[in-house]
């Protein structure tokens, strides 16, 4: 584990070297936890993503950098077993992969090899965990996908998503919150609300959460949708 | 009791510090791209240090008040006027009944940031008041201002409810006035102090030595989000994607085209470029005043550096209040 100043008011500790997968998501939700935990004075907010977490500190605060730095080194020294786990959800998101819902299906299934229904059966046959949420309030970044189906974002983004939109960019798919520019591989929707300031936490996914996706029919999407 | 839109000009929205606690939700920290000129103000017209108040970007705003309030600003250098007296930045000045207020464009900088006391009142939304302008929520209906609109106040405290007497009548409501320099953020030429970032050593020695020696110009498309910079190609030693993690405000993250973007306030809480520095949190107010055509060199101080020169701003404050506090009211 490595700790660097991420500016002068946070820090980025460097859980794992590399990602690998499962592993490395479920070490950086312990220490998150054991960061949590440990309730430093001064520690404000924690950002977990992929390898890392941001670890925000009070920018007004005048606690010496070096001081807190070494009390969130000890924090994450402490034994692990002894953090309380933090239950991960699985959440189930229901997902149409009818066309309309589906404009680059097609384009996917091609640079896989596949046809368009083992796409979507491979898709959703898959669990997935939330490496990190970004991009726009909500956004799960969901690794776990089937490699065969990785696909090379587009090469024009497209400046309007719909809200709900389930895409593949890269390794990686993931859902569009809300309206958006994007540029991801569009293969299905959801109704499911990923984001709403009426909630706590607002958003439906936290990073390290299992994800699966489960094939409705269109007549399924609008009854969930109302 | 209400203040007035008549005119919300380029780019006016309700803001305070910003929401923390919802970044790993993807909720951006937002709030005023100058925390600190805001507080400012705030405490000049005896508002909490984070009271909801206007970041007016560029002009033309003019507001039309309900009742007797005291306001002060700080920021670019914009001349702001109650009726047809000028309002110096860092000054309270009283706005009776029914007068108007005005800010308009600056000849330097860009933003500005207005206090009104009593505070603005809209709905906490996640802990915040301030309009998430790219999320559409907080702040007033989760937009910019648009001329018209009518933005409640709280009550204020009664302070200063009457007209002060002398001293030219409405134009100051009181003689004392903020330190220039948090008054008024100098903007020319600015030189930007950084801590290195934790990909610097991803970036050629060329690159290294380019952004701590370089020029570089602001461009068109900045925003709240972060100003893009062109100028010296930073250039990678390794190629390849990242994986996102956390990003801060004052981040400097360089895309592949090797042109750095320095994130504001409203930037993303997670991103995969590069980050081969930050801008110290002090000169933060400073680069809120960047504008396009600017031009911006770094200098690189240590993190001990930074987080001194942070210490000192803030024993600088706490005395400010303290004065303020003593002041005849």
């Amino acid at each position: 584990m490595r700790i660097e100043p991420l500016g002068d008011s946070a820090l980025l500790v460097r859980v794992a070297e590399e990602f690998a997968a499962t592993d490395t998501l479920e070490a950086v939700a312990r220490a998150a936890r054991q960061l949590e935990l440990a309730q430093i004075p001064g520690l404000i907010e924690l950002v977990p993503a992929n390898t890392t977490i941001g670890v925000f500190l009070e920018p007004t605060g005048a606690g010496a950098f070096d001081e807190l730095r070494a009390r969130v080194e000890c924090a994450l020294e402490g034994n692990v077993d002894t953090a309380p786990a933090r239950v991960v959800p699985m959440i189930e998101v229901p997902v149409c992969y009818e066309n309309e819902f589906a404009p680059d299906l097609e384009a996917v299934a091609q640079h896989a090899g596949l046809a368009p229904e083992e796409v979507v059966r491979r898709h959703a046959d898959a669990v997935y965990r939330v490496g990190c949420v970004g991009f726009t309030p909500g956004f799960p970044y969901l690794s776990g996908l089937p490699p065969e189906l990785a696909t090379p974002r587009r090469a024009s983004p497209r400046k309007e998503v719909p809200a709900g939109a389930v895409a593949i960019g890269g390794t990686q798919t993931g859902i569009y919150p809300r309206k958006s520019p994007g540029g991801w591989n569009i293969i299905g929707r959801t109704s499911l609300r990923l984001f709403d300031v009426e909630r706590d936490p607002p958003a439906l996914f936290q990073a390290g959460d299992r994800v699966r996706f489960r094939k409705i029919s269109r007549e399924e999407f609008d009854a969930f949708a109302v | 009791m209400k203040v007035l839109v008549r005119s919300a000009g380029f780019l006016a929205s309700v803001q305070d510090f910003g929401r923390t606690g919802f970044r790993q939700s993807g909720v951006s920290l937002g709030g005023a791209l100058d925390t600190h000129a805001l507080r400012v103000a705030n405490a000049l017209v005896g508002n909490e240090e984070d009271a909801a108040g206007l970041e007016v970007t560029l002009g033309k705003l003019r507001l039309r008040f309900e009742d007797n309030r005291i306001v002060a600003w700080c920021g670019g250098a914009f001349s702001v006027r109650i009726g047809d007296a000028k309002l110096r930045p860092g000054h309270c000045g009283f706005v009776g009944q029914d007068e108007e207020l005005t800010v308009i464009a600056p000849d330097k900088g860009g933003r500005a940031w207005l206090a009104i006391s009593g505070g603005i009142d809209v709905p906490l939304l996640l802990g915040s008041r301030s309009t998430d302008l790219r999320g559409g929520f907080g702040g007033h209906e989760g937009r910019a201002l648009l001329d018209g609109d009518e933005l409640a106040l709280n009550v204020e405290e009664g302070r200063f409810t009457t007209r002060p007497k002398g001293n030219g009548g409405l134009e100051t409501a009181a003689p004392w006035g903020a330190p220039a320099i948090w008054a008024s953020v100098e903007n020319s030429n600015p030189v930007l102090r950084i801590v290195r970032g934790t990909d610097w050593d991803r970036f050629t020695g060329g690159a290294q030595r380019s952004l701590v020696n370089g020029a570089f110009r602001v461009t068109p498309d900045s925003d709240r989000m972060g100003a893009r910079l062109g100028g010296p190609e930073l250039a990678r030693i390794d190629a390849g994607d990242l994986l996102s993690e956390a990003v801060v405000p004052g981040t400097l993250q360089v895309p592949p085209n090797g042109q750095p973007i320095l994130l504001l306030g409203d930037c993303q809480t997670i991103g995969g470029y590069p980050k081969i520095a930050h801008v110290i949190t002090v000169d933060l107010p400073i680069a809120a005043q960047l504008w396009p055509g600017d031009a911006v060199r770094f200098r690189e101080v240590s993190v001990e550096e930074a987080r001194r020169l942070l210490r000192e701003r803030e024993e600088d404050f706490a005395r400010f209040r303290v004065g303020l506090s003593l002041q005849p009211r």
